[in-house]
């Protein structure tokens, strides 16, 4: 699937990104281009600082030095510019982050209703065609609480899409599942590569990696160490610490 | 080694539960019986008697306490007095009366002080406004209250903005001197100050008014606001005007008690969101306002504005006893309310955070709409917690001369045509209950609302 139509257009650049928590350099010196229609899969030992790159490219984290650039827009402390940055990137989170108090189609709505000024009607036209293609257009009128974890990523993934956004971020979209709903998430996560949607997924399913991404990160220490296309990344792995961490993840 | 392979091949049996557990019967065996019918051995068996011997105990005095009030009350009360006769009818033939036995509660005395209680010394002739006014309440509250009822969030709008407006004309009576110049000079400030909030607010006037400008915006509202109700307030609409030193009784405890609310809640999530800002000035304006407030007690509060406040004003300055009582309690509230809103505000995860960043909301709209709803929802005990407490703090503005409920009941004691010995105690119980009763319903209401804005959920 990596022979995908990848554009030669970068969406995404990162040069010599840097980033400190407090005295502590969590992401030294990353560069990163990522093309329209790339499906990148970001991975590596915790507390290697891959969520919290991916995390800058939304701006929920700030960066110190070095440059973002998001379609030709560059994140800086200008609120506007983070502004439309955000409506352009969809993110999806380890732990969901859906508003609990608000039922799943008013998830999805919300944000297109009062960010992208939509029509009500339309927001919810588009919201139950988008939970139709996550398979749950049923549990529309059902708080998040009432759904299984898996139906409430999909629902997650969905409340993204409604904003139809350029990029979509996934952060550990799969981590906090039980196994039984791993696949569904994935298999969503499949089908919305395969049309084509520009993704940075941090996870640790290297089968979906090996399935989907056209590139595979290996990040350790804050460092970008290796990257290449799947194949090579998993069959062939050139430094040492992808191969320890490799080998420590598919053991068994 | 064991066998350990096994296959079912029929589901087991689904049971009610045992018929012990279930009904009245299965209560009292969980929760009475089973601390006091094990017999087992000598220490059991003495704290199986021990624990019987305790609920008997506890029986009895809750029961007795229950019954004096009952026997108060209703069973050695007077209910008439058709004679005329007021304190003969509640004392006994030796203290000079006509009553054949003990005499319990004297409810002739209180017929006969009601009004007092619920109006103070307001005009007889203009009883009629203050009963609108009450009428209105319960009509506006009783439409909110009801789950059911159309345009609720409407009428919820009507009664926060109208009803005090109306309410403080027909109380007052309106028509008040006020200044022309200066109504409009507040007007004006207002509407430049709301436009540059909003200007600023897209972007137009460049960095520090994209930052402030939801601040600015509400100061301006506020300047507005106030120009509206002085305009409101300095028209004639035919009313006698009744001063506030006339008010008094319920009335009183309910102008003070509603105000210090309606206006302690907004204020108290504008200090929660400047408590917890980024932005070091209106962290530290927040603090050190909920930290002056929360730090002295209410009644120099009420002492402060009663006696010193004057002193601080231009000579000639006349300022209502009632209204700076007003301003201080809701002050003061609005402090205690900050904190507790603060509290919901810190349950809510970061993710909640994070989600309404990610989707491109902007800080007032996540907070409207994704973390207030949540956080307010989480401390609507502490919120009603503060509201009754403040219900109940209204009594303090006797000590500054104003004559709320229990003020009025206590200044009747000095009525010698009532003097008996259970006048006192009548006019406390009633106090009592008529504190109960509405401290009781806000307790049931937040009761309701909680189970009602429940929806099932963890995140």
């Amino acid at each position: 699937m990596s022979e995908m139509n990848v554009s030669d257009e970068a969406i995404i650049r990162i040069r010599n990104m840097q980033k400190w928590y407090g005295q502590f350099h969590v992401l030294r010196d990353i560069n990163l281009e990522v093309f329209k229609g790339e499906r990148i899969v970001v991975c590596g030992p915790s507390g290697s600082g891959k969520s919290t790159m991916i995390r800058c490219i939304n701006r929920l984290e700030e960066h110190q030095q070095g440059m973002i650039e998001v379609d030709g827009i560059e994140l800086t402390d200008d609120l506007k510019n983070i502004d439309t940055i955000r409506r352009e990137i969809g993110m999806v989170f380890q732990h969901f982050n859906l508003f609990p108090h608000l039922t799943v189609l008013e998830n999805c709505t919300l944000a297109p209703i009062w960010v992208r000024k939509m029509a009500k009607k339309d927001a919810e036209e588009i919201a139950m065609n988008y939970l139709s293609r996550v398979k749950i257009p049923n549990q529309a009128g059902k708080y998040p609480g009432q759904l299984s974890g898996g139906q409430q990523q999909r629902v997650a993934i969905a409340r993204a899409l409604c904003m139809s956004p350029k990029v979509m971020l996934f952060d550990e979209p799969t981590s906090a599942l039980d196994p039984e709903m791993i696949k569904e998430v994935l298999d969503v996560m499949i089908e919305l590569a395969q049309e084509g949607m520009t993704m940075i997924c941090v996870t640790h399913e290297m089968g979906f990696a090996r399935e989907v991404a056209n590139r595979v990160i290996f990040m350790d220490a804050g460092q970008i160490i290796e990257e290449n296309d799947p194949e090579s990344f998993f069959n062939n792995p050139q430094s040492e610490r992808t191969q320890l961490f490799l080998s420590q993840i598919l053991g068994h | 080694m064991a066998n350990v392979s096994y296959l079912r091949t029929e589901d087991a049996p689904i049971l009610p539960p045992p018929v012990s557990d279930t009904g009245i019967s299965g209560w009292l065996r969980r929760h009475v019986l089973s601390t006091m019918n094990d017999f087992s051995s000598l220490g059991a068996g003495t704290r199986s008697v021990l624990m019987a011997v305790l609920t008997l105990l506890l029986l009895y005095y809750g029961l007795s306490a229950l019954w004096g009030i009952i026997d108060f009350a209703f069973v050695k009360a007077v209910w008439s007095d058709p004679e005329g006769l007021k304190r003969g009818v509640c004392t006994t033939t030796a203290q000079g009366g006509v009553a054949t036995g003990e005499v319990g509660a004297c409810w002739p005395y209180v017929e006969a002080k009601l009004k007092l209680f619920i109006y103070g010394r307001y005009p007889e002739s203009e009883l009629w406004r203050p009963n609108l006014v009450f009428a209105l309440l319960a009509a506006g509250l009783g439409w909110i209250i009801v789950d059911k009822a159309p345009a609720r969030r409407f009428m919820g709008l009507v009664m926060l903005s109208v009803f005090p407006l109306v309410a403080l004309i027909l109380l007052t009576g309106a028509h008040v001197d006020l200044s022309r110049t200066g109504m409009i000079a507040m007007a004006v400030t207002g509407v430049v100050l709301m436009l540059a909030g909003h200007l600023g607010l897209r972007g137009g006037l460049g960095e520090i008014l994209l930052a402030f400008g939801g601040g600015v915006r509400l100061i301006g509202a506020l300047f507005l606001i106030i120009a509206i109700v002085m305009f409101v307030m300095s028209l004639d609409y035919g009313l006698e005007k009744v001063p506030t030193d006339f008010w008094g009784g319920l009335l009183v405890t309910l102008v003070v008690a509603l105000t210090g609310i309606v206006a302690s809640l907004p204020l108290g999530i504008v200090l929660a969101l400047g408590r917890r800002s980024s932005l070091p000035l209106f962290r530290i304006l927040s603090i050190t306002f909920i930290e002056f407030w929360r730090g002295v007690p209410l009644i120099s509060v009420l002492f402060m504005s009663s006696v010193m406040l004057p002193l601080f004003l231009p000579e000639g300055t006349d300022f209502d006893k009632l209204l700076r009582a007003l301003i201080g309690v809701a002050l003061f509230s609005s402090a205690y309310m900050a904190e507790n809103i603060r509290g919901g505000l810190q349950a809510i995860p970061s993710g909640q955070y994070e989600g309404a960043a990610a989707l491109g909301l902007s800080y007032n709209q996540s907070m409207r709409m994704i973390i207030l709803p949540q956080a307010l929802k989480i401390v609507i005990p502490g919120i009603v917690n503060t509201f009754i407490s403040l219900f109940k703090d209204t009594t303090l503005v006797l000590i500054i001369g104003l004559f709320d409920l229990l003020g009025m009941v206590q200044s009747t004691f000095t009525d010698p045509s009532w003097a008996t010995p259970v006048t006192s105690a009548t006019g406390y119980l009633v106090c009592a209950v008529t504190f109960w009763v509405f401290c009781f319903s806000m307790s049931r209401y937040s009761v309701h609302l909680e189970r009602k804005l429940h929806t099932g959920h963890q995140r």
